[in-house]
């Protein structure tokens, strides 16, 4: 497979939220608004990218009985140092964001890659497969955030779109919106769009 | 085989040692710029409970707005400022500390507290000189979290003037609305305090109808009533009642 399918792969034709179905808990958590949900992404796009590349690094030194271990450890660290610059630099968004950096740890999406993909390529392929998925993951996140805050608080990255009521305009926010269930639905869409477009990601009954 | 367990402890111990340094060095190198940070955010909410600058503000205007922030130390059961670093004495460290904290009875801890530090801050904000509000931080349980928050009073002391959460774990679209700024702006002129200066000021199920009442949150009662409590339990004798009295003497610039 060329460098450039690796990349652009998951974004369409092997999407990790959409296919794979991995990683829903933090779409569901952190998209209430675009720009934390922007943050997330370069997050997890950073953290899959790098950890696939350390995890493809030393996998012909990691003995099978210990990978999964091993892969947790690489993971957990680089979040950890994802974290602290997140609270270093732009502090406002890591307090919005809260616990969900550190359960970045446990995001299906960087697990399930350094597993099925890292273990078995080189470094540099494995690195833009992490930075593909991450940005498949980021499709669906900003899509579903974009819709959530739009709808549920009547703005877009903070400015006001829709003037509300509470602020004496017209549109009467949708807090559904604001509920994780509201999450699913979208995604659903997503998926559903996704399916009717590539009809051979439907499942086969 | 015995050489594979060799090899898998190796590779254990290299790895662990490798990421440890990573973590730690991260940690400590940015501490002081996370640092500068925590006590920035606490001051701009701090501004924004009072009303002071908006909550978009840049650090310049921050730190502009707190020259007219007069922080003080005071000893709860006497209600007397005392001296110390202001600056860096941390609150809830003390708290913990047995030697500064004091267990707080149950019948009294309206705010599910248990412990508290003897010495707590306060704060006046000033205007050549003269106090224009008081701010109170105050702190108490919700429904999943202790909610750190600003309580800010007209120089009365029983009238509000305005209240800001800055840390709490409630849940967002319920107990998370009391971060709400339509919600919060209710708060301002609410009587806080009856004649006989007792706590009166409550969060009720549903719409408020007095003074000294505030509308619920709805879908958060639990939320509703760790911020009565919280109210409750700081504005009274136990808490900052002794200090406002002193204050209201006019023994407090």
């Amino acid at each position: 497979m060329s460098l450039k399918k690796v990349l652009f792969a998951p974004i369409t034709e092997n999407n990790p939220i959409a296919l794979q179905i991995l990683g829903i808990c933090s779409a569901l958590a952190v998209t209430t608004k675009l720009e934390t949900a922007f943050v997330m992404c370069i997050a997890v796009t950073l953290v899959t990218a790098f950890s696939n590349f350390f995890v493809s690094l030393i996998r012909n030194h990691v003995p099978s009985s210990i990978r999964i271990i091993v892969m947790m450890t690489v993971i957990a660290s680089l979040v950890i140092v994802t974290d602290q610059l997140l609270k270093a630099f732009v502090y406002d968004i890591a307090k919005s964001m809260s616990v969900y950096v550190g359960l970045i740890i446990t995001n299906c999406i960087v697990m399930g890659r350094a597993e099925a993909y890292a273990m078995k390529n080189g470094p540099i392929t494995s690195f833009i497969d992490g930075l593909g998925n991450g940005l498949g993951y980021s499709i669906v996140l900003i899509f579903v955030a974009f819709f959530r805050e739009l709808f549920g608080s009547g703005k877009l990255l903070g400015f006001e779109v829709l003037p509300t009521v509470g602020n004496g305009g017209f549109y009467q926010t949708n807090g559904m919106a604001l509920l994780a269930p509201s999450a699913f639905f979208l995604i659903g869409i997503f998926i559903w769009g996704l399916r009717t477009w590539k009809v051979d990601q439907v499942e086969k009954e | 085989m015995k050489s594979e367990t060799g090899k898998t402890l190796l590779v254990a111990l290299i790895l662990c040692i490798v990421c440890s340094v990573l973590v730690s060095g991260a940690a400590v190198s940015l501490r002081p710029m996370q640092q500068v940070n925590i006590k920035l955010d606490v001051k701009k909410n701090l501004l924004v409970a009072a009303g002071l600058i908006k909550s978009t503000a840049k650090r310049e205007e921050i730190e502009a707005a707190y020259k007219n922030v007069k922080p003080l130390l005071v000893d709860l059961a006497s209600g007397e400022v005392v001296e110390g670093d202001v600056e860096n004495y941390n609150q809830k460290k003390a708290a913990k500390d047995p030697k500064q904290n004091i267990m707080i009875e149950r019948s009294i801890d309206k705010g599910s507290i248990k412990m508290r530090a003897k010495i707590a801050k306060a704060y006046l904000i000033q205007e050549d000189g003269v106090t224009t509000m008081l701010v109170l931080p105050v702190h108490g349980k919700g429904l999943w979290s202790t909610m750190y928050g600003f309580l800010v009073l007209e120089p009365s002391t029983t009238i509000v003037k305005g209240i800001g959460y800055y840390a709490h774990g409630e849940t967002p679209g319920l107990g998370g609305e009391i971060d709400n700024p339509s919600w919060k702006a209710t708060w301002a002129g609410k009587k806080l305090l009856n004649d006989s200066f007792e706590p009166v000021l409550k969060v009720v199920k549903g719409t408020a109808k007095t003074d000294t009442e505030i509308d619920g949150l709805s879908g958060a009662t639990l939320t509703s009533n760790g911020v009565s409590g919280t109210i409750q339990y700081w504005l009274g004798k136990d808490g900052f009642g002794p200090f406002l009295a002193k204050f209201r003497e006019g023994g407090i610039q």
